[in-house]
C-alpha cells in the first residue's frame, strides 16, 4: 500500500509536468488546429533561460524562494517572447496555406530549436543550479520532496488560472471565438492576429514554467530534452481531449502515473512506449479523448 | 508499350545494372571506383527507395506520415534477422553459400521479400486505426508507432538491442539497391497513373467529395499506406545488409523519418522525380558538408530545419512542384504534355 501511494505521488509530480506542457499544446491546437511541434522545445528553452538567469543571480551559492520566483517569471517572460516570435516569423506566413504546410513548418521550427540549441549551448548536458534546498517530507511511510510538491501546486494553480483567463476574461472570450471560427471572429471585430499571438505567449510561458519546475526536480538539462517530453505531453493533450484545459491536466497525470508504474516493474525499459501505445488505443476507441466532445463532420 | 518491348526494356535494364555492378565490385580495366564514392552512390539508391515510397502516401494520397523510419526498421530488422539466422539454409537451397553470387542473391531476394511483408503488415496494423482519422492524428500516430518499434527493438537482444545489429552479413550490392529503387519508382509511377492513383488524387483533393463519389477512402488510404510501408521495409533490408552499415535503433528514430520528409518536401511533394532529386541532393549535401559538420556538430540539422521552414514559406510546392520528368516532357512539342498524378487530367479525359 505504501509503495502504491509512493508511486501515486511520483506519478502525480511527473504527470503535472506533462500537464503543464500539454496545456500549451491544447490551447494552440484549439485556436489554430495546429500541432505546435516546437512547443516541447520551448519548454527546453525555458529550462535553459532559467539556467542562465539563476547563474547570473548566483542562486547556487545562496538558494532562496524569492530567487526561484524571479527565475521562473523571467524564464516565462523570455519564452513568451520566443513563442510570439515563432508565431510571427514561422507560422503566420504559412497560415493561409494548407494545414500540412503549417505542420511541416512546425516540425522545421522544432528541429531548428533542438539543433540550434545544440550548436549554441553544446550537446553535453548542463546541471541546473539548486535554487531550493531539497527537503523531504514524510507522511506515514510516503515521502515527497518539496520540489515535487511545488510542481504539483504550480500545475494546479496554473490550470485554474488558465480556466479563469479562458472563461472569465475578455481576451479569453476572444480566444474562444477565434477557436470557434477564425474568419467569423475577424468579422466580429476581433483582432485575431493578436489573439493568436497571445495564445502562443501564454502557452510558451506555461511551457517555460514547466521547464524550470522539471529542472528543479531533475537538474540535468540538454537541448534535446524537449523532444520526448513534448511528444508525450502532446499525447496527454490528445488523451484528455484536445482543446480541453481540464482534459490536458487529466491526460498529463494519467500518462505520468502509467509511466511511473511501469517504471517500477520489470518492464521499465518499455517506459517510453507507454504514451504512444495509449495514444493508439485512445484513437481506436475514443478519438475525442476523455473530456473532449466528439465533433461531427459537416459537409 | 507492347509486351515484347516491355520485356526488352526489363532485359536491357537488368543487363545494364549487372554490368555496372561488375564495374562497382571489380573495376573496369585499370579504373577502380573509390569505395567512399561507391558507398555514397549506394546510399543514394536506398534513400531514393525511401523517399519515393513515402511520396506515395504523403504526396499522392495527401496523408501525412512521419513514421517512415519505423517501417524501415521493421523491414530492415526482419530481413537482416532472416539472413543472419537462416541465410545459410536459404543459400543451401540453391546448393550454394552466402559468399557466392547465387546464394547471396537468393538470400537477398528472400530477405527483402520477408522484410517487405513484415513492414506491410506493420503498415496495415497502424493504418487501419489511424487512417480513419484526419491529417494531424495520423502524423502523431505514425510517429508514436515508430517510437514504439524503436523501444521494442532496443529490448530484443537477438538483434543487437541498443548496440545495433552488427552481426549482419553484407550481401547488399549495387545491383539490388538500384533494382529496388527502379522497381519502387515504377510501381509508384504506375499507381499514380492508374485508377487507384486517381482515386488517391481525389482523396487528396477533397476527402468528403471523394467519399461522395463512391470511393472507399479508408480502404484506399490503407492500401497506399501498406504499399508505402512495404517499400520502406525493402529500403531497410538493403540498408541493414550493406557493408559496414549496421542497423541501429538510434539511427532509425524520429530524425530519420524527418530526413525522408525533407527529401520529398525539397523535391516537391507528389512528384516522383522530385523525390528522387531530393533524395540525391540530401545524400550528397551532408557528405559535402562533412568537414563543416565536424567543426560544428548539429549544424547540418540546423541547415535542414531552416531549409524546411524557408521552403514552406517561400516555395511550399518544392523545387519541382508536381512536375515529373517524362519522355513527353523531354521532347516537349512533339507530344502534348500529360502530367501524371494530377486529378482531372490524364486518365479520366482519355
Amino acid at each position: 500500500m505504501e509503495t502504491f501511494l509512493q508511486q501515486l505521488i511520483n506519478g502525480f509530480s511527473l504527470g503535472a509536468i506533462y500537464a503543464l506542457i500539454a496545456l500549451g499544446y491544447t490551447m494552440v491546437y484549439g485556436v489554430l488546429r495546429l500541432i505546435n511541434f516546437a512547443h516541447g522545445d520551448v519548454y527546453m528553452l525555458g529550462a535553459f533561460a532559467g539556467y542562465f538567469i539563476a547563474n547570473a543571480l548566483e542562486l547556487d551559492a545562496n538558494p532562496s524562494i524569492f530567487g526561484t520566483i524571479v527565475v521562473t517569471i523571467g524564464s516565462m517572460g523570455i519564452c513568451a517572447c520566443i513563442g510570439v516570435l515563432i508565431e510571427r516569423f514561422a507560422y503566420r506566413p504559412v497560415r493561409s496555406h494548407s494545414r500540412l504546410t503549417s505542420l511541416i513548418t512546425a516540425i522545421g521550427v522544432s528541429l531548428l530549436l533542438e539543433y540550434g540549441g545544440q550548436v549554441v549551448f553544446g550537446a553535453t548536458p548542463r546541471f541546473f543550479p539548486q535554487m531550493i534546498r531539497s527537503r523531504t517530507y514524510a507522511f506515514g511511510g510516503v515521502q515527497i520532496t518539496n520540489q515535487s510538491l511545488l510542481i504539483i501546486i504550480v500545475a494546479v494553480v496554473v490550470m485554474f488560472g488558465l480556466e479563469f483567463v479562458v472563461h472569465r476574461t475578455k481576451i479569453g472570450k476572444a480566444m474562444r471565438a477565434t477557436s470557434f471560427n477564425l474568419s467569423v471572429a475577424k468579422l466580429m471585430g476581433i483582432n485575431t492576429d493578436f489573439v493568436i499571438a497571445f495564445t502562443f505567449a501564454l502557452g510558451s510561458a506555461l511551457a517555460a514554467a514547466g521547464g524550470v519546475m522539471v529542472a528543479l526536480a531533475i537538474p540535468r538539462i540538454d537541448p534535446l530534452m524537449g523532444l520526448m517530453t513534448g511528444l508525450k505531453a502532446f499525447v496527454a493533450a490528445v488523451l484528455g481531449g484536445i482543446g480541453s484545459i481540464p482534459g490536458a491536466m487529466v491526460g498529463g497525470v494519467l500518462i505520468g502515473l502509467m509511466e511511473t508504474w511501469l517504471g517500477a516493474t520489470a518492464y521499465s525499459t518499455y517506459r517510453d512506449a507507454v504514451a504512444f501505445s495509449v495514444l493508439i488505443l485512445i484513437l481506436l476507441f475514443r478519438p475525442a479523448g476523455i473530456m473532449g466532445t466528439a465533433t461531427t463532420e459537416k459537409v | 508499350m507492347r509486351l515484347s518491348r516491355k520485356l526488352l526494356a526489363i532485359g536491357l535494364g537488368t543487363a545494364a545494372l549487372v554490368a555496372l555492378n561488375q564495374m562497382f565490385e571489380h573495376g573496369l580495366g585499370n579504373f577502380q571506383i573509390n569505395p567512399y564514392y561507391a558507398r555514397i552512390i549506394n546510399l543514394i539508391g536506398i534513400n531514393v527507395t525511401l523517399a519515393v515510397s513515402l511520396n506515395l502516401i504523403n504526396g499522392l494520397a495527401g496523408q501525412f506520415s512521419i513514421g517512415h523510419a519505423g517501417f524501415m526498421a521493421v523491414g530492415g530488422y526482419t530481413a537482416t534477422y532472416l539472413t543472419v539466422y537462416h541465410g545459410k539454409a536459404i543459400a543451401a537451397l540453391a546448393g550454394s553459400t552466402l559468399s557466392d553470387g547465387v546464394g547471396a542473391s537468393l538470400a537477398m531476394v528472400a530477405s527483402l521479400a520477408v522484410g517487405a511483408l513484415a513492414a506491410a503488415l506493420a503498415g496495415l496494423l497502424v493504418g487501419i486505426p489511424s487512417l480513419r482519422l484526419r491529417g494531424d492524428y495520423l502524423a502523431i500516430v505514425t510517429l508514436g508507432f515508430s517510437e514504439i518499434i524503436r523501444v521494442l527493438i532496443l529490448n530484443i537482444p537477438a538483434v543487437g538491442g541498443a548496440t545495433g545489429f552488427t552481426d549482419a552479413i553484407p550481401i547488399t550490392n549495387f545491383f539490388w539497391i538500384f533494382a529496388m529503387a527502379i522497381l519502387t519508382i515504377m510501381v509508384v509511377r504506375n499507381i499514380a497513373t492508374s485508377t487507384f492513383g486517381h482515386a488517391l488524387a481525389t482523396i487528396r483533393g477533397d476527402e468528403i467529395a471523394a467519399e461522395a463519389m463512391g470511393i472507399n477512402t479508408t480502404r484506399h488510404k490503407v492500401l497506399a499506406f501498406v504499399i508505402s510501408a512495404a517499400f520502406a521495409g525493402v529500403a531497410g533490408g538493403l540498408s541493414g545488409q550493406l557493408f559496414a552499415n549496421p542497423l541501429n535503433p538510434q539511427n532509425l528514430n524520429f530524425v530519420k523519418s524527418i530526413e525522408v520528409i525533407v527529401m520529398i518536401v525539397l523535391g516537391g511533394i507528389g512528384s516522383i522525380t522530385g523525390a528522387t532529386l531530393g533524395a540525391t541532393i540530401l545524400t550528397v549535401l551532408p557528405e559535402a558538408l562533412r568537414t563543416f559538420d565536424r567543426q560544428f556538430p548539429g549544424l547540418r540539422m540546423v541547415v535542414y530545419a531552416l531549409l524546411l521552414i524557408l521552403m514552406m514559406i517561400f516555395r511550399p510546392q518544392g523545387l519541382l512542384g508536381r512536375r515529373e520528368l517524362s519522355w513527353s516532357w523531354l521532347g516537349a512539342g512533339r507530344r502534348t504534355k500529360q502530367p501524371i498524378g494530377r486529378s482531372g487530367t490524364g486518365g479520366l479525359a482519355r
